[in-house]
C-alpha cells in the first residue's frame, strides 16, 4: 500500500479535472502588466481591442467543438449559471405574465442539482414541473417523455451525460419530439462536451450548458449555447452593462474565457484519443474487480461514456469503503460522506435498493490516468472489499443462503 | 469527514471480530440496525456460570464510526457482569471515540446491540430453567 504522505490516486475527473498545462500557459498571457489584461469591452484603445479579439477567438473554439455558430455562445461563470439562465430565462420569457403558451416544464429525476433546484424555484414561482423517472439503466424512455408533453409545456431540460452514471441520453431523438411541438429543449452538457460528438447544426437542441473545468479548463467558467435559428429568447437573470447580447451582463474574464477556448480546442483535437484511452482503462478496472462476488454496474456500460464507471459492492457499506480506499480519490453514492445520511438520489431513481446505493463507488478517469493508477486501484479495492466483507454480518448471512429481503430488520 | 484517531485505530485494527456459536446456551447474540439505514451490528457475548462476560465478538456492516463503536464495545464488556455491561451508555462510547453529532446514532446502535445480546442470553437461560424444572428428577443440571 502507498505511504500516507503520497497524494491519493486521482480518479474523480467527473468532479473536476486538473487544467491541461497548455491551458494554464495560455491563461497566464492575459493577466499581468506585460500581458493582454485589457477589458474586452473597452472600445477606445488597443488593450480592449486585443482582449476582445482573444475572447472572440475563444468563442469560435467553443463553438467549433459542438458545430455551432460562435454568435450562439454566451459566456457564464459555469454550467450551474448556464442551467439557471437557460431554465429561468426561458420560463420567464415564454411562461411569463403575457404568455399565451403556459407554465409547464419537463425534466428528469437524475438531473444535476443545478437543474433540479432551479426547477424547484420555478415551482415556487407558480410553474408546474414534471420529473420523469429514468429506466433502470438510467436512460429516459422517449415514449414516456412524449406522453408527458402537453399543450402548455414550454421547456424540456434533459442532461446529455449523467454525472454519476455516465449514461448518454439520446438528445438527438428528444430534439425531434420537442421541435415538432414548439417546445424549447435545454441540455446540460457539462459531462458530455469533449467526451461525445455533439453536432448542434443537426441536433435540434435549443440551449446547451457547458463547463470549462470538466474538460481540463479553469473552474469558474462556463458557457451557454443559445440557438439563433429558430431564435430562442431568454429573459436575462443578471442585469448591467448589456454584455453578451444583453443576456448576461458583467465584465468578461478574459483569462478564464481564453482558458475555456483553449480547453475546447484541445478537446476537439484529442477527444478520440482521450476516449479510447478511457475505455481501455475502464475495461482494465472492471476486469480487475468483476470476479469479486456480488458486484453490480450502475447504469448501462454499453450506453455510457467510458470515463465514468459506477459500481456497487453488495454487503459493504459505502462510507467505510471510502475510508478503506483512502489512497484513491473517488466519489461514493453514499451521502454519508456528506452531511445527510441519504444515499444517492440518482441511484434511488434507478430503483437500486438502499444497500446497493449506499455501497456504490464512482470512478471517473481522464487524460492523465495511467495503467499503473488502475492496477493500484484494483489492489486497493480488492483489499478493501475483502476486509469489509470479513467484518460484515450481512456477508455472513448471504453466504449462509439467507434472503436478506425476508429478514425483519429493526429499522432505526 | 475527519475521524478521530481512536475511530481510525479501531477501524484499521478492529478488536474481537468474529462469530461465536449462536446456539450455545452460554452465548447471547444481539443483531440491531437495518441494511437500508446503512448499518447492521451483530454482537455476541459468552457468559460464564457466574454471570461474567468472558468473550465478546462482533461483525458490523456500517460506516467507520459504527465499526469503531462496536469494536470498542467488545473491549469494554469483557470481564463485566451482565448488569455492568447493561449499564454502558452510548454517550460514554461517543465521548471515548469523539464521535461528531451526525455519528451519535452509531453509538446508540452499539448500546442497543449489547442490550439485545444480554436479553437473548437471559431468554436462553430462562428457557433452560423452565426445561430443567420440567425434568422428572429435577436435578437441575443442564444437558
Amino acid at each position: 500500500m502507498t505511504s500516507s504522505n503520497r497524494r491519493p490516486i486521482y480518479m474523480d475527473y467527473a468532479a473536476t479535472t486538473p487544467m491541461d498545462p497548455r491551458v494554464a500557459k495560455k491563461m497566464m498571457q492575459f493577466l499581468t502588466p506585460d500581458g493582454e489584461f485589457g477589458n474586452p469591452a473597452s472600445r477606445s484603445h488597443a488593450y480592449g481591442w486585443t482582449a476582445e479579439t482573444a475572447v472572440e477567438e475563444a468563442r469560435k473554439q467553443v463553438a467549433a467543438l459542438v458545430n455551432a455558430n460562435p454568435k450562439e455562445i454566451i459566456w457564464t461563470s459555469g454550467a450551474t449559471e448556464s442551467d439557471n439562465l437557460a431554465i429561468k430565462g426561458v420560463a420567464h420569457f415564454y411562461g411569463g405574465k403575457n404568455s399565451k403558451k403556459g407554465k409547464h416544464i419537463i425534466t428528469s429525476k437524475i438531473e444535476h442539482k443545478a437543474v433540479l433546484d432551479t426547477c424547484r424555484q420555478l415551482e415556487r414561482e407558480g410553474y408546474e414541473v414534471t420529473y420523469l423517472d429514468p429506466e433502470p439503466t438510467g436512460l429516459i424512455d422517449l415514449d414516456k417523455l412524449e406522453a408527458a408533453m402537453r399543450d402548455d409545456t414550454i421547456l424540456v431540460s434533459i442532461m446529455h451525460v449523467n454525472n454519476e452514471l455516465g449514461v448518454i441520453q439520446n438528445i438527438a431523438a428528444i430534439g425531434e419530439l420537442t421541435r415538432a411541438r414548439g417546445i424549447v429543449f435545454h441540455v446540460d452538457a457539462a459531462q458530455s462536451a469533449g467526451k461525445v460528438d455533439i453536432d448542434l447544426s443537426s441536433m435540434k437542441v435549443d440551449l446547451m450548458s457547458f463547463s470549462a473545468h470538466k474538460i481540463y479548463g479553469p473552474k469558474g467558467m462556463g458557457a451557454l449555447y443559445v440557438r439563433r435559428k429558430p431564435r430562442i429568447r431568454l429573459e436575462a437573470q443578471t442585469h448591467g452593462g448589456g454584455h453578451e447580447r444583453g443576456m448576461r451582463s458583467g465584465t468578461l474574464a478574459t483569462h478564464q474565457i481564453v482558458g475555456m477556448g483553449e480547453a475546447f480546442r484541445i478537446a476537439k483535437e484529442d477527444m478520440a484519443k482521450d476516449q479510447t484511452h478511457a475505455a481501455a482503462l475502464r475495461d482494465r478496472l472492471y476486469d480487475g474487480v468483476k470476479d469479486l462476488e456480488e458486484v453490480y454496474v450502475n447504469g448501462d456500460m454499453a450506453q455510457s461514456v467510458p470515463n465514468i464507471f459506477n459500481i456497487s459492492f453488495n454487503y459493504v457499506e459505502g462510507e467505510s469503503l471510502i475510508m478503506s480506499l483512502k489512497d484513491l480519490a473517488v466519489s461514493s453514492g453514499s451521502a454519508c460522506t456528506s452531511a445527510s445520511l441519504e444515499p444517492s438520489y440518482v441511484l434511488r431513481a434507478l430503483g437500486r435498493n438502499d444497500e446497493l446505493a449506499h455501497s456504490s463507488i464512482r470512478f471517473s478517469i481522464g487524460r492523465f490516468t495511467t495503467e499503473e493508477d488502475i492496477d493500484n486501484a484494483i489492489t486497493h479495492v480488492r483489499a478493501a472489499i475483502e476486509k469489509l466483507r470479513a467484518l460484515s454480518p450481512l456477508w455472513d448471512m448471504y453466504k449462509e443462503g439467507i434472503d436478506l429481503s425476508q429478514v425483519k430488520w429493526a429499522a432505526h | 469527514m475527519a475521524y478521530s484517531d481512536k475511530v481510525l485505530d479501531h477501524y484499521e485494527n478492529p478488536r474481537n471480530v468474529g462469530t461465536l456459536e449462536k446456539d450455545d446456551p452460554s452465548v447471547g447474540t444481539g443483531m440491531v440496525g437495518a441494511p437500508a439505514c446503512g448499518d447492521v451490528m451483530r454482537l455476541q457475548i459468552k457468559v460464564s456460570d457466574d454471570g461474567i462476560i468472558e468473550e465478546a465478538r462482533f461483525k458490523t456492516y456500517g460506516c467507520g464510526s459504527a465499526i469503531a463503536s462496536s469494536s470498542l464495545l467488545t473491549e469494554w464488556v469483557k470481564g463485566k457482569t451482565l448488569e455492568e455491561a447493561g449499564q454502558i451508555k452510548n454517550t460514554d462510547l461517543a465521548e471515548e471515540l469523539a464521535l461528531p453529532p451526525v455519528k451519535i446514532h452509531c453509538s446508540v446502535l452499539a448500546e442497543d446491540a449489547i442490550k439485545a445480546a444480554i436479553e437473548d442470553f437471559r431468554g436462553k437461560a430462562d428457557n433452560e430453567k423452565a426445561n430443567d424444572a420440567n425434568t422428572a428428577d429435577g436435578s437441575g443440571k443442564a444437558a
